[in-house]
Order: C-alpha cells, then structure tokens, then sequence
C-alpha cells in the first residue's frame, strides 16, 4: 500500500510511543473528554428555551451530519498519523501546520477557564460538608437585628454564590482583589489534574476509570430520587412536551449545531491525541458513533434529571408564593392560623377582593403560577451553583446530596480536562520541545505550573466576568474555523482516496455513500453558514454582559452593561488570533520554499558556472 | 354608686388600650405552626401569664419595681391570635413610654418565648425587632479542614509518583552495568573459595571433585 510506505519512517519511530493498556480506557477517556459539563447545564437550558421535546430533532439531524462525520476523521487521522494534532497537520500538508498550532492554543485557553469553572464545583463541594448548608440561611448584619440587606434582596442562595464565593465587583473594569479562598481551590485543582495528567495516559488511563464512571452512578442516584420527589411530573412534562413551531426559529438550528460541535470537544485535539495512541488496525468508525451516540444519551439522560429536580424545585416555590400570600392575608385579616388551604386560596381571595377591596390592594400579594416558576431557567454556571443547589436544600438529606452533586460535576469536568490537557501536552511532546533527559513528569508539571500562573487572574474580583468572555469568545469561532479547516484538508488536500483506502486498511471497510457525501458536501457546508452566522450574530449587537450590582434599581434582576473599548479589542483579539496560525504558518512555508528553491536555483547556476570553466 | 366608678374606670382602660393607640404594641402568636399537634388553646389563663410575663420584664427596669399585672392592659384578641397590650403606670391614668417597654421586652424575649415553647418568628412584637443569636461558627471552617486533607493527599500521592518515576528510571539507566558486576562477583567467588584459589587446587593431586566440576560447567557458557 503506497500511503503505508510513504508514512513508514512513523512506524519505526513510533514503538516507544505510549499505549492504552485496552480498549476500555481508550473509549472511557474520549466519552469522559466530549462529556462535560456542557451536557449537564447546556442541553437541557436548550431543550427548554427551543420547545422541549421538539429541539431534539434539530439536534439529532446535526449529530448525523456534523458531528459523527467530523468526529469520525479526527480519530482515523489521529490512529492513522499515530500524532498529536500539531504533528498529524504538518504531516498531512506542511501548509496546514497552522491549524495543529491553532488547536494547541485553543486547548490551552479553554484549560484556564475550564479549570477555573472547577475551581468553583470543588469550592462548593467543600463547603458541602457542613449541616445546615452554608447557602440555606443569610448572614446577620452587623446590629444583628436583620439580616444583610443585599442577601434579603436576592436571596440566600445567590448570595452565597456572588457574595460569599465569587465577591464580584460590579462592572468589569473594577478587578478588586484576589480572593484567598478561590485561590486555595484554584491550587489544589491544579494540583489535582496534575496528579492525574502527570504521566500522561498512563496515569489518566487509571484515573479515567473513576472521574468518567462515577457521574453516570451520581446520575443514576440521582434519577430515582428524582423522579420520586413531588412535582418531577409537571417538570418533565412542561419541559418535555414538544412545540412545533420553535422549529421555525433558524436560531434553533444554529444552536444545535453549535451544541453538537461543543459538545463533542472537536477540533480540540484532544480526540486526535487520544487516538494516536491505539493500535494502527482499530475500527475507529466504530469507536466515533458509540462515542457520539454515548454522548448524546447522556445529554438525554441528565436533562430528564435536571428537568425532574427542576419541576420540584418550581412546586415547592410556588407553594411557598401561595404560603407567602396566605400568611399576608392571615395575618391582616386576623383568620385562625392555617385555616385557608392552598387549595381554597384563589376562592378565599376572590371573596375577600369583593367585599374589602382596600385592604387587600395594601397587602403585597404576588401573582403565583406554576407555569412562571417552570419557565424560570438558566444555563450555565446559573443552573449548577443556583437553581440547582436551592433545589437541594429542599431535599431531605441536602447534605449528602449537595456532596454526590458537586462531586459529580467535579469528576465531569476533570475527565474533560484530561482531553484539554492531552490537546496541550502531546504536540509539546511532538515537537521534542524538551531534551531527552528530561522526564515526562517535568514536562507536565511546567504546563500545569503555567496554566495555573495564568490562570489566577480568574480569582479577582471581575473573574467570573472574564471568564465568560473567554467562554463565549475564546472557543467558538475558532473551533468552527479549525473543523472547517480539518474537513478540507483532509478530504480535498490529503485526498478522499488515500482517506479512504487508510479507512480501509485500518478497520477493514470502505467508508459508505454517507460518509463520503458528508465529508465532501454536508458538513463543510454546514461549518460554513455556522460560522457565518456566529459572525452576523456578533456584528449584530454590541457585545454586553449582565453585572451583579447591589446599587442597581431593580437589584435582584443583574444590570445590563456593554463591554468598555479596551474590554472589546480584547474580545476581538481571542476571536481571531488563534485562527491567524493558519494563515501565519501556510505563508512561512511558503516563504521557506520560495528561499529553497531560490537558494537552489543559485546553486545550480553556480555549478554550471563551474562546469563551464573547467570545460 | 360603686358602679358609675367602675364604668368611668373600664372607660379609661378601654381609651388606655386600642389598636394603634400612643404606646400600645401589638403581638401575634402562631401557635399552631410552631408546636403543631401540642399547640394550645389561647384562653384566658393563657393571657394572664402574658400579662405576668409583661409586668415581670417590666419590673426589671430601673423606676418600674412596682408594676403590677393588673396594669397591663390587654384588647382586641382574635382568632389569629393577635391582640394589643399596654403597660399603665401605677395610677392607671397614663401608659409607660414605648420605649422602656420595647427595652424590657428586648432584654427579656428569651424568658418571654420559653414561658410559651414559642420562638422569635412564632411569638412576634411587631415594632420590637428581636435580636438574632449569632450562628455557631466553629473556629475552623469546615471547608479548610476537608481542604486541608485532600490536598495532603494529593501532595503525598504526587510526590510518591514523581519518586517511583526517578526510581524506574534510575533503574533503567543503571541496568546493563549492573549485570556485568555480578557476573564479576560470581566469577570471583568461584574463583576464590575457602581463601584458597580453586586453581592451584585442580592441579594438586587428589580426588577431583565433582561437585567443582560441575560449577565449572555451569560456568562456561558465559
């Protein structure tokens, strides 16, 4: 076979490349890289926000012809190249060195902030141990006749969360200061991926066994409790129940498609890392759908979780907006105690409405409806370290399920910092950065010893602000653009032939009509209108976020602000500079080669020069 | 002629204690939420102890050793329960300032809430803020111990690993001498037996003995 020997001189020098000690630590390590934290607070915020049962159809069709494909080509070129993504690009084309260096960059900004969102699970989870629960009650103010005003405000949880964890300034100029608690955690998480990352997949492989099993046990637990509490029902079938017409929203589809992408780490490097270590005969076609397709049933699996705590979450607040209203109306109208059902609350107030208008317009009696509570949502770190840990102050037991919660979304997001971290330590080992003496074990640890470094500066006050600069702006485009760069290049510069024919001789199939229509057509094109839909949606509105600002009028509610100039360039800057490896290292080789040729050219003049004279 | 005496007086106590009148607080019991299938009946007795509890926090202000429970003065009770008290001073004409009733009441709520198994949010003085008992916060958080031990952990295990990592590869870099020097240290001791060397001893006369021989043999391939 001519691509064999052509890439043979891989084969000798690869014996001494590191090896899965089997299958199951190979398939466990790429479930724990795509499955993340994303899975747990982005699917199911979208399932809701997009009609319920109805997202799932822009979701699957995105799984079938964006994300198996792509998925599909990084692991085959990662087993077939036996590299790290930097050495598989300039293999393929020295041209496409670029987008190896760019998936390098990129694994390691999203390592700063990824750890950091773990910093704070494992902040939490520490202050788990404790009954009550830190987050269930305010803190007294200083004549300890009350309780702090901007706890009352917001509530006891948010609090916690803003005040008491993130001490968050109010606008993003305002860094503040490092927080002494967050910095704490901040080393003993990194102290902690090192201690799994430090030989690499020899040590991950074992720990993998652990951080990429245990969430799904948690979720389980997690599940029969659920279900079981009261008001899982309504949840999961308000959020279930499918509305058509949100599938008329293109917004729907963008954010499937983004979903899918993200969520199955692509264009990370991470896949290509882990691959490289298989065996070179391993069916790789197989390997992406399980992957993908485990991935995606586990969205499934937590949204049905979340969704279920959630419903019970939204009936207990909703008796209480019925409790709340109730005692108002006991207490003004001086009726024995409990002597209004929840049930015959609407008739009792009707009642009263008739016959004493005045004094219930004086009372601040709120509107309650289930369907209100149920609508309220959030992604993201809102949905773990809020709603979600109010939800389990109402469990009996909080303590213990406060604990198996943090410590699942803790294992969650290590296994996927063992993918980011492979996407930044195998191309350093690649490239032979350090000398031969020098371990393994030092290697990793001056990587995980400077992203910690950079990382601290997550721990100000305005951390969290950044942070999600970083997670909206540091990841997104570049990714797609570097997906869009991988389908091409694989399939138009190393050629679908020679892909195939590799396809073949790895797993023994030819790759169908499927795949070759979705290498060649469906997924470059589906890359392309990604991309230039994220574009339009920037341009569209200036940049803002949302502050926490105690001052604020409406406080409870955070205050909208735009981003300040400096603040902008910066956005822009993690937009595009990592994409500029591609065009960077395509011109710097093209510039070597031109030197070459012109360096040979001279050469050869100068010879026949020298001919000539001798003749 | 006793009676036109007692109406004038029930009169002036009627105006002394009213809902919002100049010095009245009003107090509202939840008895039902707070002791569920225990809780009470609010009768009359139970609005005695009230009153006794009253005029024993006020009894306690400096100026004020003299009240009595006849002067506290009680009105509008409801189902809720809730009513309106009073503190009269000892003429019965005036009512005792706010403010030394809410001071005796503060410093006595504690008492005040035991007489009745009620607590600070069942037993409220609206007006009178309670002062809330600060949380017991041990003097280590817990988080910095559990923090504290995992950390250690890390740190042993990491420090194990980065050890047995130079071990094996002192090992591996040491190997291939290492065998030469034990092949040294058997040819010696086979060579050098009993402090007698084993040649002279072959070429002595004798019986040969086997034994001898046959660790020579053993030794050749090398």
């Amino acid at each position: 076979m001519a691509q064999v020997s052509e890439l043979g001189q891989l084969e000798d020098g690869e014996d001494e490349r590191p090896k899965w000690d089997n299958k199951v630590q190979y398939l466990l390590s790429c479930i724990g890289f795509a499955v993340g934290l994303g899975n747990i607070w982005r699917f199911p915020y979208l399932c809701q926000t997009y009609g319920g049962g109805a997202f799932l159809i822009p979701y699957f069709i995105a799984l079938v012809f964006e994300g198996i494909p792509l998925f599909h080509i990084e692991l085959a070129i990662g087993q077939r190249l036996r590299r790290g993504s930097l050495g598989v690009w300039m293999a393929i084309s020295p041209y496409l060195g670029g987008v190896g260096l760019g998936c390098f960059t990129v694994s390691f900004l999203v390592s700063l902030y990824y750890n950091t969102v773990l910093v704070w699970v494992l902040w939490f989870f520490l202050n788990s141990f404790q009954h009550p629960l830190p987050w269930s009650t305010c803190p007294l103010d200083l004549n300890r006749t009350g309780f702090v005003p901007e706890c009352q405000g917001s509530g006891t949880v948010s609090y916690f969360w803003y005040r008491q964890t993130l001490n968050i300034s109010a606008d993003i100029s305002d860094s503040g200061t490092f927080q002494w608690w967050l910095f704490l955690c901040m080393v003993a998480c990194w102290a902690i991926v090192y201690l799994c990352v430090i030989r690499g997949i020899e040590s991950t492989g074992k720990a993998i066994y652990f951080t990429a099993l245990f969430p799904y046990l948690v979720l389980t637990i997690f599940l029969v409790r659920g279900l079981t509490l009261p008001g899982a029902a309504e949840g999961l079938t308000y959020l279930f129940t499918p509305k058509m017409q949100t599938l008329q929203n293109p917004r729907v589809w963008l954010d499937a498609a983004t979903q899918i992408f993200f969520s199955l780490s692509l264009a990370f490097g991470g896949h290509i890392a882990f691959a490289s270590y298989n065996p070179p005969r391993n069916n790789c076609k197989k390997d992406a759908v399980t992957i993908a397709l485990v991935n995606s049933m586990t969205s499934l699996y937590a949204s049905i979780i979340i969704f279920s705590v959630l419903g019970f979450k939204a009936t207990n607040d909703y008796g209480q907006c019925l409790d709340r209203n109730i005692l108002s109306l006991i207490n003004e109208f001086d009726f024995p105690e409990q002597s209004i059902p929840r049930d015959d609350y609407p008739t009792v107030l009707l009642h009263l409405n008739a016959t004493q208008p005045e004094r219930v317009a004086r009372l601040p009696l709120k509107a309650c409806h289930l369907e209100d509570f149920l609508d309220k949502s959030a992604s993201g770190p809102g949905l773990a370290f809020i709603i979600f840990t109010e939800a389990v102050l109402n469990m009996p037991g909080a303590t213990g399920w406060a604990i198996l919660f943090f410590g699942m979304l803790f294992t969650l997001g290590l296994s996927s910092m063992f993918g980011n971290m492979e996407g930044v330590i195998t191309p350093l080992l690649d490239m032979g950065i350090l000398p031969k003496g020098i371990p393994k074990e030092a290697l990793t640890g001056l990587v995980c010893l400077m992203c910690f470094l950079s990382a601290t500066c997550f721990t100000l006050q305005s951390g969290s602000y950044w942070l999600e600069i970083f997670d909206n702006f540091a990841a997104s485009l570049n990714l797609i653009i570097f997906a869009f760069f991988e389908v091409v290049g694989v399939i138009y510069v190393y050629g679908m032939k020679r892909f195939c024919d590799d396809i073949e001789w790895m797993t023994g199939q030819r790759p169908g009509l499927y795949w070759r229509v979705a290498w060649y057509v469906v997924s470059p094109l589906l890359l392309l209108s990604i991309f230039l839909a994220y574009i339009i949606l920037l341009a569209h509105k200036a940049p803002s976020y949302k502050a926490w600002n105690p001052q604020y009028e409406q406080f409870p509610l955070k205050q909208e602000k735009l981003y300040p100039g400096w603040v902008q360039v910066i956005c822009v800057l993690l937009s595009f500079l990592p994409s500029l490896w591609v065009p960077g290292v395509a011109l710097a080789q093209l510039l070597c080669r031109q030197r070459q040729k012109w360096k040979d050219a001279q050469l050869e003049s100068g010879l026949k020069l020298q001919n000539g004279r001798h003749c | 002629m006793l009676w036109p005496l007692f109406f004038l007086m029930t009169a002036i106590h009627a105006e002394l204690c009213q809902p919002d009148a100049e010095n009245a607080f009003k107090v509202r019991l939840s008895i039902r939420t707070a002791l569920g299938d225990k809780a009470y009946v609010w009768d009359t007795n139970e609005e005695y102890l009230f009153r006794a509890m009253v005029a024993f926090s006020m009894r306690k202000v400096p100026n004020r050793g003299a009240t009595e429970i006849s002067h506290v003065l009680l009105c509008n009770v409801t189902q809720r329960v809730s009513f309106w008290f009073v503190v009269t001073d000892p003429s019965k004409n005036h009512t005792l300032p706010a403010v030394e009733v809410q001071s005796a009441i503060r410093m006595n709520r504690n008492r005040i809430n035991n007489a009745f198994s009620l607590n600070d949010h069942t037993l409220e003085f609206l007006k009178i803020p309670s002062t809330f008992a600060p949380p017991m916060e041990p003097s280590v958080p817990i988080w910095i111990i559990i923090f504290g031990v995992i950390f250690c952990i890390v740190i042993v295990a990491v420090t194990l690993l980065i050890l047995s990592g130079i071990r094996q590869h002192r090992r591996n870099t040491k190997g291939p001498s290492g065998v030469d020097d034990t092949e040294d240290k058997c040819e010696n001791t086979i060579a050098v037996e009993n402090g007698i060397p084993c040649d002279p001893l072959d070429t002595k006369g004798g019986h040969i003995n086997e034994v001898f021989l046959t660790e020579e043999e053993r030794l050749t391939p090398l």
